[in-house]
Protein backbone atom coordinates (compact mmCIF):
# COMPACT_ATOMS: atom_id res chain seq x y z
CA UNK A 1 0.00 0.00 0.00
CA UNK A 2 2.79 2.30 0.69
CA UNK A 3 4.42 1.70 -3.17
CA UNK A 4 3.58 5.55 -4.42
CA UNK A 5 5.61 8.30 -2.29
CA UNK A 6 3.40 10.02 -0.19
CA UNK A 7 5.27 12.79 1.15
CA UNK A 8 3.63 15.50 -0.78
CA UNK A 9 0.50 15.04 0.11
CA UNK A 10 0.44 13.97 3.31
CA UNK A 11 2.94 16.28 5.01
CA UNK A 12 5.28 15.86 7.67
CA UNK A 13 2.80 14.03 9.70
CA UNK A 14 2.66 11.22 7.69
CA UNK A 15 5.44 8.89 7.29
CA UNK A 16 4.38 5.42 6.77
CA UNK A 17 7.15 3.95 5.19
CA UNK A 18 9.75 2.36 7.42
CA UNK A 19 11.89 -0.56 6.57
CA UNK A 20 13.00 -4.06 8.23
CA UNK A 21 16.51 -4.25 7.95
CA UNK A 22 18.34 -7.74 8.07
CA UNK A 23 22.02 -8.60 7.74
CA UNK A 24 22.48 -12.95 7.18
CA UNK A 25 26.28 -13.92 7.81
CA UNK A 26 27.83 -10.74 5.94
CA UNK A 27 31.50 -10.95 5.42
CA UNK A 28 33.47 -8.30 3.87
CA UNK A 29 37.15 -8.45 2.90
CA UNK A 30 38.98 -5.81 1.80
CA UNK A 31 41.58 -7.08 -0.94
CA UNK A 32 45.09 -7.67 0.46
CA UNK A 33 44.09 -7.44 4.06
CA UNK A 34 45.12 -10.17 6.16
CA UNK A 35 41.44 -10.66 8.15
CA UNK A 36 38.37 -9.78 7.54
CA UNK A 37 36.52 -5.99 8.55
CA UNK A 38 33.39 -7.18 8.89
CA UNK A 39 32.98 -11.45 9.75
CA UNK A 40 29.64 -13.21 10.28
CA UNK A 41 27.76 -10.37 11.02
CA UNK A 42 24.20 -11.06 11.34
CA UNK A 43 21.41 -8.98 12.96
CA UNK A 44 17.80 -7.20 12.51
CA UNK A 45 16.76 -3.99 12.68
CA UNK A 46 12.90 -4.04 12.93
CA UNK A 47 11.15 -1.34 10.70
CA UNK A 48 11.04 2.25 12.24
CA UNK A 49 13.68 1.32 14.92
CA UNK A 50 17.42 3.08 15.87
CA UNK A 51 19.98 0.51 15.07
CA UNK A 52 23.01 1.89 16.82
CA UNK A 53 26.64 0.63 15.75
CA UNK A 54 29.22 1.10 18.02
CA UNK A 55 32.67 0.14 18.88
CA UNK A 56 36.47 1.21 18.93
CA UNK A 57 37.94 2.37 15.99
CA UNK A 58 38.59 -0.45 13.36
CA UNK A 59 35.96 -2.35 14.44
CA UNK A 60 34.24 -2.33 11.23
CA UNK A 61 31.30 -0.60 11.75
CA UNK A 62 31.16 2.52 9.26
CA UNK A 63 31.70 -0.70 6.94
CA UNK A 64 29.28 -2.15 7.89
CA UNK A 65 26.73 0.82 7.55
CA UNK A 66 27.85 1.55 4.07
CA UNK A 67 27.39 -1.82 2.97
CA UNK A 68 23.91 -1.54 3.07
CA UNK A 69 23.68 0.71 0.67
CA UNK A 70 26.59 -0.60 -1.26
CA UNK A 71 29.15 1.98 -0.96
CA UNK A 72 31.18 -1.13 -0.25
CA UNK A 73 30.07 -4.47 -1.69
CA UNK A 74 29.88 -7.28 0.70
CA UNK A 75 32.43 -10.28 0.03
CA UNK A 76 29.72 -12.97 1.87
CA UNK A 77 26.18 -13.26 3.42
CA UNK A 78 22.75 -11.04 2.57
CA UNK A 79 21.39 -8.01 3.29
CA UNK A 80 17.97 -7.80 3.14
CA UNK A 81 15.40 -4.92 2.84
CA UNK A 82 12.08 -6.05 3.59
CA UNK A 83 12.92 -9.19 2.12
CA UNK A 84 14.40 -8.12 -0.68
CA UNK A 85 18.45 -8.14 -1.58
CA UNK A 86 19.98 -5.15 -2.28
CA UNK A 87 23.22 -6.40 -4.27
CA UNK A 88 19.66 -7.32 -6.49
CA UNK A 89 19.28 -3.78 -7.25
CA UNK A 90 21.08 -1.16 -9.02
CA UNK A 91 23.32 0.61 -6.71
CA UNK A 92 22.43 3.95 -7.52
CA UNK A 93 18.67 3.61 -7.85
CA UNK A 94 18.84 1.29 -4.12
CA UNK A 95 20.78 4.49 -2.65
CA UNK A 96 18.17 6.81 -4.14
CA UNK A 97 15.93 4.73 -1.61
CA UNK A 98 18.30 5.22 1.40
CA UNK A 99 18.89 8.80 3.25
CA UNK A 100 23.10 8.75 3.66
CA UNK A 101 24.09 11.42 6.83
CA UNK A 102 27.82 11.83 6.82
CA UNK A 103 29.73 13.16 9.50
CA UNK A 104 31.28 16.00 7.04
CA UNK A 105 28.16 16.36 5.77
CA UNK A 106 29.07 16.40 2.18
CA UNK A 107 27.05 19.77 1.19
CA UNK A 108 27.20 20.61 -2.20
CA UNK A 109 28.96 24.26 -1.44
CA UNK A 110 27.61 25.27 -5.28
CA UNK A 111 24.48 24.51 -4.28
CA UNK A 112 21.73 26.71 -2.42
CA UNK A 113 19.97 24.96 0.92
CA UNK A 114 16.88 24.63 -0.80
CA UNK A 115 18.69 22.93 -4.25
CA UNK A 116 20.61 20.62 -1.87
CA UNK A 117 17.95 19.31 -0.05
CA UNK A 118 15.75 18.72 -3.60
CA UNK A 119 18.59 16.55 -4.61
CA UNK A 120 17.16 12.82 -4.41
CA UNK A 121 14.14 14.33 -5.45
CA UNK A 122 15.25 15.60 -8.81
CA UNK A 123 17.24 12.80 -9.22
CA UNK A 124 13.62 10.52 -8.76
CA UNK A 125 12.22 13.30 -11.70
CA UNK A 126 9.49 14.87 -9.37
CA UNK A 127 8.26 17.80 -10.71
CA UNK A 128 9.03 21.37 -9.93
CA UNK A 129 6.07 22.05 -7.38
CA UNK A 130 6.31 19.14 -5.80
CA UNK A 131 10.03 19.37 -4.93
CA UNK A 132 9.88 23.23 -3.88
CA UNK A 133 6.77 21.95 -1.42
CA UNK A 134 8.90 19.05 -0.08
CA UNK A 135 11.53 21.64 0.24
CA UNK A 136 9.53 24.01 2.51
CA UNK A 137 8.19 21.02 4.56
CA UNK A 138 11.11 19.33 5.15
CA UNK A 139 13.00 22.92 6.57
CA UNK A 140 10.28 22.88 8.49
CA UNK A 141 10.91 19.32 10.15
CA UNK A 142 14.17 19.86 10.92
CA UNK A 143 13.64 23.33 12.60
CA UNK A 144 15.83 25.56 9.98
CA UNK A 145 13.89 29.14 9.10
CA UNK A 146 12.50 29.02 5.62
CA UNK A 147 14.69 32.22 4.46
CA UNK A 148 17.58 29.77 4.54
CA UNK A 149 16.47 28.05 1.27
CA UNK A 150 18.51 30.35 -0.64
CA UNK A 151 21.42 30.53 1.18
CA UNK A 152 24.44 28.57 0.29
CA UNK A 153 25.69 26.07 2.80
CA UNK A 154 29.44 27.83 3.81
CA UNK A 155 26.41 30.64 5.10
CA UNK A 156 24.96 28.56 7.73
CA UNK A 157 26.74 26.87 11.15
CA UNK A 158 27.81 23.79 11.49
CA UNK A 159 24.77 22.65 13.60
CA UNK A 160 22.24 24.28 10.62
CA UNK A 161 24.74 22.57 7.77
CA UNK A 162 23.89 19.24 9.96
CA UNK A 163 20.08 19.60 9.71
CA UNK A 164 20.45 20.63 5.85
CA UNK A 165 22.43 17.19 5.93
CA UNK A 166 19.48 15.02 7.33
CA UNK A 167 16.73 17.20 5.58
CA UNK A 168 18.18 16.16 2.47
CA UNK A 169 18.34 12.60 3.80
CA UNK A 170 14.98 12.49 4.63
CA UNK A 171 13.86 14.22 1.27
CA UNK A 172 12.48 11.62 -0.88
CA UNK A 173 10.75 9.83 2.32
CA UNK A 174 13.33 6.72 2.57
CA UNK A 175 12.42 3.99 4.42
CA UNK A 176 15.89 3.60 5.92
CA UNK A 177 17.89 6.08 7.22
CA UNK A 178 21.81 5.42 7.40
CA UNK A 179 23.72 8.23 9.75
CA UNK A 180 27.66 8.13 9.72
CA UNK A 181 28.51 9.73 13.16
CA UNK A 182 26.86 12.77 12.06
CA UNK A 183 27.43 14.98 15.29
CA UNK A 184 30.86 13.40 15.54
CA UNK A 185 32.23 17.06 14.37
CA UNK A 186 29.58 18.98 16.29
CA UNK A 187 30.60 21.06 19.77
CA UNK A 188 28.98 18.83 22.69
CA UNK A 189 26.46 21.28 23.46
CA UNK A 190 25.04 21.39 20.07
CA UNK A 191 25.57 17.87 19.71
CA UNK A 192 23.40 17.17 22.40
CA UNK A 193 20.69 19.33 21.12
CA UNK A 194 21.06 17.53 17.76
CA UNK A 195 20.48 14.51 19.42
CA UNK A 196 17.72 15.27 21.20
CA UNK A 197 15.86 16.80 17.88
CA UNK A 198 17.07 13.58 16.28
CA UNK A 199 14.82 11.33 18.53
CA UNK A 200 11.68 14.36 18.38
CA UNK A 201 12.03 13.88 14.35
CA UNK A 202 12.27 9.99 15.09
CA UNK A 203 8.73 9.91 16.91
CA UNK A 204 7.47 11.74 14.05
CA UNK A 205 9.51 10.24 11.20
CA UNK A 206 9.33 6.53 12.15
CA UNK A 207 12.00 5.50 10.21
CA UNK A 208 14.46 2.84 10.61
CA UNK A 209 17.59 4.16 11.11
CA UNK A 210 21.32 2.98 11.20
CA UNK A 211 23.58 5.11 13.29
CA UNK A 212 27.05 4.21 13.87
CA UNK A 213 28.65 5.78 16.23
CA UNK A 214 32.08 5.44 18.67
CA UNK A 215 30.32 7.25 21.62
CA UNK A 216 28.24 4.76 23.79
CA UNK A 217 26.26 7.52 25.67
CA UNK A 218 25.51 8.57 22.49
CA UNK A 219 24.68 5.01 21.57
CA UNK A 220 22.77 4.40 24.82
CA UNK A 221 20.84 7.49 24.24
CA UNK A 222 19.46 7.02 20.70
CA UNK A 223 19.40 3.66 20.12
CA UNK A 224 16.53 1.14 20.85
CA UNK A 225 19.11 -1.60 19.93
CA UNK A 226 22.82 -0.95 20.11
CA UNK A 227 25.20 -3.37 18.60
CA UNK A 228 28.76 -3.41 19.39
CA UNK A 229 31.48 -4.86 17.40
CA UNK A 230 34.87 -5.54 18.44
CA UNK A 231 37.72 -5.76 15.98
CA UNK A 232 37.83 -7.76 13.25
CA UNK A 233 34.13 -6.33 12.53
CA UNK A 234 32.78 -9.59 15.14
CA UNK A 235 29.63 -8.74 17.04
CA UNK A 236 30.01 -8.79 20.44
CA UNK A 237 26.66 -8.17 21.77
CA UNK A 238 23.18 -6.77 20.30
CA UNK A 239 20.27 -6.00 22.60
CA UNK A 240 18.86 -2.84 23.84
CA UNK A 241 20.24 -0.66 26.09
CA UNK A 242 19.03 -1.44 29.38
CA UNK A 243 20.04 -5.18 28.97
CA UNK A 244 23.31 -4.40 27.01
CA UNK A 245 24.30 -2.51 30.89
CA UNK A 246 22.32 -4.71 32.58
CA UNK A 247 23.93 -7.90 31.42
CA UNK A 248 27.28 -7.40 29.48
CA UNK A 249 27.77 -10.52 26.83
CA UNK A 250 31.51 -10.44 27.83
CA UNK A 251 34.87 -8.78 29.31
CA UNK A 252 35.10 -6.96 25.90
CA UNK A 253 31.35 -5.24 26.16
CA UNK A 254 31.36 -4.86 30.01
CA UNK A 255 34.81 -2.49 29.42
CA UNK A 256 33.72 -0.98 26.68
CA UNK A 257 30.28 0.50 28.28
CA UNK A 258 31.96 1.30 31.05
CA UNK A 259 32.30 1.08 34.65
CA UNK A 260 29.72 3.29 35.65
CA UNK A 261 27.16 0.91 33.73
CA UNK A 262 24.99 0.90 36.36
CA UNK A 263 24.96 4.83 37.01
CA UNK A 264 24.13 4.66 32.73
CA UNK A 265 21.47 2.47 33.48
CA UNK A 266 19.91 4.59 35.75
CA UNK A 267 19.82 7.09 33.21
CA UNK A 268 17.34 5.99 30.89
CA UNK A 269 15.11 5.21 33.97
CA UNK A 270 12.98 8.04 35.13
CA UNK A 271 11.43 7.82 38.77
CA UNK A 272 8.01 8.13 38.16
CA UNK A 273 8.33 4.41 36.21
CA UNK A 274 9.03 3.25 39.79
CA UNK A 275 6.47 2.01 42.12
CA UNK A 276 7.20 4.55 45.15
CA UNK A 277 6.91 4.15 48.72
CA UNK A 278 3.38 5.45 50.10
CA UNK A 279 4.48 9.08 51.31
CA UNK A 280 3.48 8.42 55.05
CA UNK A 281 3.92 11.98 56.31
CA UNK A 282 7.27 10.79 57.78
CA UNK A 283 10.87 13.01 57.36
CA UNK A 284 11.72 13.70 53.30
CA UNK A 285 14.30 15.24 51.30
CA UNK A 286 14.09 17.47 48.50
CA UNK A 287 10.75 17.12 46.25
CA UNK A 288 11.66 16.43 42.34
CA UNK A 289 9.66 16.56 39.09
CA UNK A 290 8.48 12.88 38.23
CA UNK A 291 10.86 13.09 35.02
CA UNK A 292 13.86 12.80 36.67
CA UNK A 293 16.22 10.67 36.13
CA UNK A 294 16.74 7.65 38.91
CA UNK A 295 20.32 8.48 38.37
CA UNK A 296 19.72 12.19 39.68
CA UNK A 297 17.64 10.89 42.06
CA UNK A 298 20.96 8.72 43.05
CA UNK A 299 23.09 11.46 43.17
CA UNK A 300 20.16 13.76 45.28
CA UNK A 301 20.24 10.66 47.89
CA UNK A 302 23.79 10.16 48.85
CA UNK A 303 24.31 14.04 48.75
CA UNK A 304 21.31 14.12 51.04
CA UNK A 305 22.23 12.15 53.76
CA UNK A 306 19.52 8.84 54.47
CA UNK A 307 16.24 11.08 54.16
CA UNK A 308 13.99 9.57 51.03
CA UNK A 309 13.03 12.41 48.29
CA UNK A 310 9.60 13.19 47.37
CA UNK A 311 8.33 12.29 43.82
CA UNK A 312 5.77 15.37 42.87
CA UNK A 313 2.84 14.03 41.15
CA UNK A 314 2.58 17.56 39.38
CA UNK A 315 -0.62 19.00 41.10
CA UNK A 316 1.49 19.98 44.00
CA UNK A 317 1.13 16.65 45.93
CA UNK A 318 3.53 14.26 46.90
CA UNK A 319 2.91 10.79 44.55
CA UNK A 320 5.34 8.92 46.88
CA UNK A 321 8.84 8.45 47.89
CA UNK A 322 12.02 7.27 46.57
CA UNK A 323 14.80 5.70 48.75
CA UNK A 324 18.35 4.07 48.47
CA UNK A 325 16.39 1.38 48.49
CA UNK A 326 14.41 1.15 45.58
CA UNK A 327 16.78 2.72 43.51
CA UNK A 328 19.17 -0.60 44.08
CA UNK A 329 15.81 -2.31 43.78
CA UNK A 330 15.89 -1.27 40.18
CA UNK A 331 19.03 -2.26 39.28
CA UNK A 332 18.47 -5.53 40.68
CA UNK A 333 15.14 -6.21 38.83
CA UNK A 334 15.65 -7.47 35.59
CA UNK A 335 14.93 -4.49 33.99
CA UNK A 336 15.07 -0.72 35.19
CA UNK A 337 12.70 0.52 33.02
CA UNK B 1 73.98 70.61 -61.79
CA UNK B 2 70.19 70.04 -61.29
CA UNK B 3 69.52 70.35 -57.76
CA UNK B 4 68.03 67.15 -55.99
CA UNK B 5 64.92 68.65 -55.25
CA UNK B 6 62.21 66.43 -56.62
CA UNK B 7 59.69 67.31 -58.36
CA UNK B 8 56.99 65.21 -55.79
CA UNK B 9 57.63 63.43 -52.55
CA UNK B 10 60.00 60.93 -52.10
CA UNK B 11 57.03 58.64 -50.39
CA UNK B 12 54.23 59.37 -51.91
CA UNK B 13 52.33 58.25 -49.24
CA UNK B 14 53.86 60.59 -46.30
CA UNK B 15 52.62 63.74 -48.99
CA UNK B 16 48.99 62.99 -48.11
CA UNK B 17 49.54 62.67 -43.98
CA UNK B 18 49.17 65.29 -41.57
CA UNK B 19 52.12 67.16 -40.65
CA UNK B 20 52.78 64.31 -37.51
CA UNK B 21 52.98 62.03 -40.09
CA UNK B 22 55.10 63.76 -42.50
CA UNK B 23 57.50 64.75 -39.62
CA UNK B 24 57.85 61.08 -38.23
CA UNK B 25 56.20 61.63 -35.15
CA UNK B 26 56.19 58.70 -32.42
CA UNK B 27 52.87 58.32 -32.22
CA UNK B 28 49.82 59.74 -34.94
CA UNK B 29 46.44 59.60 -34.03
CA UNK B 30 45.30 60.58 -37.22
CA UNK B 31 47.29 57.50 -39.08
CA UNK B 32 45.02 55.42 -36.97
CA UNK B 33 42.74 56.97 -37.61
CA UNK B 34 42.22 56.83 -41.40
CA UNK B 35 44.37 53.13 -41.43
CA UNK B 36 42.14 51.56 -38.79
CA UNK B 37 39.35 49.96 -41.46
CA UNK B 38 41.83 48.89 -43.93
CA UNK B 39 44.58 47.81 -41.20
CA UNK B 40 44.09 47.76 -37.75
CA UNK B 41 40.60 46.27 -37.52
CA UNK B 42 40.56 43.75 -40.18
CA UNK B 43 43.73 42.72 -38.60
CA UNK B 44 42.08 43.02 -35.02
CA UNK B 45 39.54 40.86 -36.05
CA UNK B 46 41.92 38.09 -37.74
CA UNK B 47 43.75 38.04 -34.17
CA UNK B 48 40.11 37.33 -32.18
CA UNK B 49 39.27 34.64 -34.61
CA UNK B 50 43.09 33.31 -34.81
CA UNK B 51 42.28 33.34 -30.73
CA UNK B 52 39.24 32.04 -30.22
CA UNK B 53 40.18 28.45 -32.98
CA UNK B 54 42.73 27.97 -30.23
CA UNK B 55 41.49 28.58 -26.99
CA UNK B 56 38.39 26.04 -28.52
CA UNK B 57 40.10 23.66 -30.01
CA UNK B 58 43.14 23.63 -27.17
CA UNK B 59 40.20 23.45 -24.35
CA UNK B 60 38.41 20.65 -26.26
CA UNK B 61 41.13 18.41 -26.42
CA UNK B 62 42.48 19.37 -22.82
CA UNK B 63 39.26 18.93 -21.19
CA UNK B 64 38.80 15.69 -22.96
CA UNK B 65 42.02 14.40 -21.67
CA UNK B 66 41.26 15.71 -18.16
CA UNK B 67 38.13 13.86 -18.33
CA UNK B 68 40.17 10.58 -18.83
CA UNK B 69 42.55 11.34 -16.74
CA UNK B 70 40.67 11.90 -13.82
CA UNK B 71 38.78 8.74 -14.51
CA UNK B 72 41.98 6.74 -15.28
CA UNK B 73 45.03 8.21 -13.15
CA UNK B 74 48.01 6.78 -15.51
CA UNK B 75 46.76 9.08 -17.94
CA UNK B 76 48.23 11.92 -16.30
CA UNK B 77 51.78 11.35 -16.15
CA UNK B 78 52.14 10.53 -20.59
CA UNK B 79 49.74 13.76 -21.09
CA UNK B 80 51.76 15.94 -18.37
CA UNK B 81 54.85 15.04 -20.45
CA UNK B 82 53.74 15.62 -24.18
CA UNK B 83 51.67 18.51 -23.47
CA UNK B 84 55.13 19.94 -21.14
CA UNK B 85 57.31 19.03 -24.14
CA UNK B 86 55.02 21.07 -26.98
CA UNK B 87 54.81 24.19 -23.99
CA UNK B 88 58.64 24.38 -23.85
CA UNK B 89 59.45 24.30 -27.79
CA UNK B 90 60.28 28.40 -28.81
CA UNK B 91 56.94 29.64 -30.93
CA UNK B 92 59.40 30.06 -34.06
CA UNK B 93 60.99 26.87 -34.08
CA UNK B 94 57.63 25.14 -33.64
CA UNK B 95 56.53 27.01 -37.14
CA UNK B 96 59.26 26.38 -38.53
CA UNK B 97 59.08 22.41 -37.76
CA UNK B 98 55.35 22.38 -39.37
CA UNK B 99 55.65 24.55 -42.18
CA UNK B 100 56.55 20.98 -44.08
CA UNK B 101 53.80 19.22 -42.73
CA UNK B 102 51.01 21.89 -42.96
CA UNK B 103 52.43 24.70 -45.16
CA UNK B 104 52.12 28.37 -44.09
CA UNK B 105 49.52 28.31 -43.45
CA UNK B 106 46.26 29.37 -40.75
CA UNK B 107 46.20 25.66 -39.98
CA UNK B 108 50.21 25.80 -38.90
CA UNK B 109 49.80 28.62 -36.58
CA UNK B 110 47.00 27.41 -35.22
CA UNK B 111 48.31 24.12 -34.35
CA UNK B 112 51.33 25.83 -32.71
CA UNK B 113 48.96 28.05 -30.43
CA UNK B 114 46.66 25.17 -29.69
CA UNK B 115 49.39 23.31 -28.47
CA UNK B 116 50.49 25.95 -26.27
CA UNK B 117 47.25 26.15 -24.42
CA UNK B 118 46.99 21.85 -23.54
CA UNK B 119 49.25 21.89 -20.37
CA UNK B 120 47.60 24.77 -18.47
CA UNK B 121 44.32 23.42 -19.64
CA UNK B 122 44.99 20.19 -19.11
CA UNK B 123 46.56 20.76 -15.50
CA UNK B 124 43.87 23.47 -14.46
CA UNK B 125 41.07 21.02 -15.36
CA UNK B 126 42.39 18.23 -13.83
CA UNK B 127 43.58 19.91 -10.55
CA UNK B 128 39.83 21.64 -10.45
CA UNK B 129 38.20 17.98 -10.70
CA UNK B 130 41.06 16.60 -8.08
CA UNK B 131 40.07 19.44 -5.61
CA UNK B 132 36.36 18.16 -4.88
CA UNK B 133 36.42 17.47 -1.28
CA UNK B 134 35.67 13.63 -0.50
CA UNK B 135 33.14 14.39 1.57
CA UNK B 136 31.10 16.12 -0.97
CA UNK B 137 31.60 12.77 -3.79
CA UNK B 138 30.56 10.48 -1.12
CA UNK B 139 27.53 12.19 -0.01
CA UNK B 140 26.46 12.47 -3.48
CA UNK B 141 27.33 8.92 -4.45
CA UNK B 142 25.74 7.82 -1.38
CA UNK B 143 22.54 9.37 -2.64
CA UNK B 144 22.63 7.83 -5.52
CA UNK B 145 23.80 10.07 -8.40
CA UNK B 146 25.74 8.15 -10.93
CA UNK B 147 29.31 8.71 -12.16
CA UNK B 148 28.31 10.87 -14.88
CA UNK B 149 25.67 12.85 -12.58
CA UNK B 150 28.45 12.70 -10.31
CA UNK B 151 30.87 14.49 -12.50
CA UNK B 152 28.44 17.02 -14.54
CA UNK B 153 26.32 18.40 -11.13
CA UNK B 154 29.16 18.24 -8.67
CA UNK B 155 32.55 18.02 -10.26
CA UNK B 156 32.64 20.15 -13.12
CA UNK B 157 30.47 22.69 -11.27
CA UNK B 158 32.43 22.51 -8.21
CA UNK B 159 36.25 22.87 -10.60
CA UNK B 160 34.85 25.59 -12.05
CA UNK B 161 36.96 28.39 -10.72
CA UNK B 162 40.01 26.37 -11.65
CA UNK B 163 39.08 26.09 -15.37
CA UNK B 164 38.42 29.32 -15.53
CA UNK B 165 41.56 30.21 -14.16
CA UNK B 166 43.12 28.15 -16.62
CA UNK B 167 41.53 29.65 -19.58
CA UNK B 168 42.43 33.36 -17.93
CA UNK B 169 46.45 32.55 -18.63
CA UNK B 170 45.89 30.28 -21.93
CA UNK B 171 43.96 33.11 -23.76
CA UNK B 172 46.75 35.85 -22.44
CA UNK B 173 49.08 33.73 -23.33
CA UNK B 174 47.49 32.61 -27.05
CA UNK B 175 46.82 36.99 -27.68
CA UNK B 176 50.34 37.45 -26.89
CA UNK B 177 51.55 34.01 -29.09
CA UNK B 178 49.33 34.96 -31.81
CA UNK B 179 51.38 37.76 -32.88
CA UNK B 180 54.22 35.71 -33.83
CA UNK B 181 51.67 33.45 -36.14
CA UNK B 182 53.10 36.36 -38.46
CA UNK B 183 55.70 34.45 -39.56
CA UNK B 184 53.50 31.80 -41.22
CA UNK B 185 50.54 33.25 -41.98
CA UNK B 186 50.27 37.02 -42.62
CA UNK B 187 46.87 36.95 -40.44
CA UNK B 188 46.57 39.11 -37.17
CA UNK B 189 48.45 41.92 -35.31
CA UNK B 190 51.14 40.83 -35.69
CA UNK B 191 50.68 41.69 -39.51
CA UNK B 192 51.32 45.84 -38.42
CA UNK B 193 53.43 44.70 -35.98
CA UNK B 194 55.89 43.09 -38.42
CA UNK B 195 55.16 46.20 -41.04
CA UNK B 196 55.87 48.87 -37.82
CA UNK B 197 58.99 46.60 -37.25
CA UNK B 198 60.46 47.14 -41.10
CA UNK B 199 60.08 51.05 -40.97
CA UNK B 200 61.02 54.11 -39.18
CA UNK B 201 57.45 55.19 -38.93
CA UNK B 202 56.53 53.46 -35.66
CA UNK B 203 52.85 54.36 -34.82
CA UNK B 204 51.54 51.50 -36.66
CA UNK B 205 54.10 49.66 -34.19
CA UNK B 206 52.77 50.91 -31.70
CA UNK B 207 49.25 51.11 -32.50
CA UNK B 208 48.92 47.32 -33.26
CA UNK B 209 51.05 46.50 -29.89
CA UNK B 210 48.51 48.24 -27.90
CA UNK B 211 45.48 46.72 -29.55
CA UNK B 212 47.08 43.73 -28.61
CA UNK B 213 47.24 44.40 -24.82
CA UNK B 214 44.27 45.91 -25.04
CA UNK B 215 42.55 42.56 -26.63
CA UNK B 216 44.22 40.24 -23.38
CA UNK B 217 42.80 42.83 -20.73
CA UNK B 218 39.28 42.47 -22.12
CA UNK B 219 39.57 38.74 -22.92
CA UNK B 220 40.50 38.42 -18.93
CA UNK B 221 37.79 40.79 -17.96
CA UNK B 222 35.22 39.28 -19.88
CA UNK B 223 36.70 35.34 -18.53
CA UNK B 224 36.46 37.28 -14.73
CA UNK B 225 33.03 38.25 -15.38
CA UNK B 226 31.80 35.00 -16.92
CA UNK B 227 33.17 33.45 -13.69
CA UNK B 228 31.26 36.00 -11.08
CA UNK B 229 28.22 34.56 -13.44
CA UNK B 230 28.79 31.16 -13.49
CA UNK B 231 29.80 30.79 -9.57
CA UNK B 232 28.08 32.81 -7.46
CA UNK B 233 28.78 30.30 -4.65
CA UNK B 234 31.95 31.42 -4.71
CA UNK B 235 31.10 35.34 -3.40
CA UNK B 236 29.16 34.23 -0.37
CA UNK B 237 30.56 35.76 3.02
CA UNK B 238 31.73 32.83 4.59
CA UNK B 239 30.34 33.11 8.35
CA UNK B 240 31.08 30.61 10.46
Amino acid sequence: MNTDNTAQTEGPNAYPRAATLELRHVRKVYPGASGPAIDDLSLTVPAGEICVLVGPSGCGKTTAMRLVNRMIELTDGEILLDGASVTARKPAELRREIGYVIQQIGLFPHQTIADNVATVPRLLGWGKQRVAGRVRELLELVQLPPELAERYPAQLSGGQRQRVGVARALAADPPLLLMDEPFGAIDPIARHRLQDELLQLQARVRKTIVFVTHDIDEAIKLGDRIAILREGGVLAQYAPPDELLASPADEFVASFVGRDRALKRLALSRVGELSLLPADGGPHGDTIAPDTSLRDALSLLISDGDRPLAVSDGNGGVAGLVSLELIRGALRGGSAR
Amino acid sequence: MTPLAAAGPVIPDFGRGSSCVRGNGTFCWDWVDSHWSDTLRPALVQHVVLTLVAIAVGFAIAFALALLAHRRGWITTPVVLVTGLLYTIPSLALFQLLVPFTGLSRTTAEIALVSYTLLILFRNTLAGLAGVPEDVRDAARGMGLTRRQLLWRVELPLAMPAIVAGLRIATVTVISLATVAVFVVNEGLGAPIYAGLQQTFKTELIAAGALCVVLALAADGLLVLAQRVLTPWTRVARSR
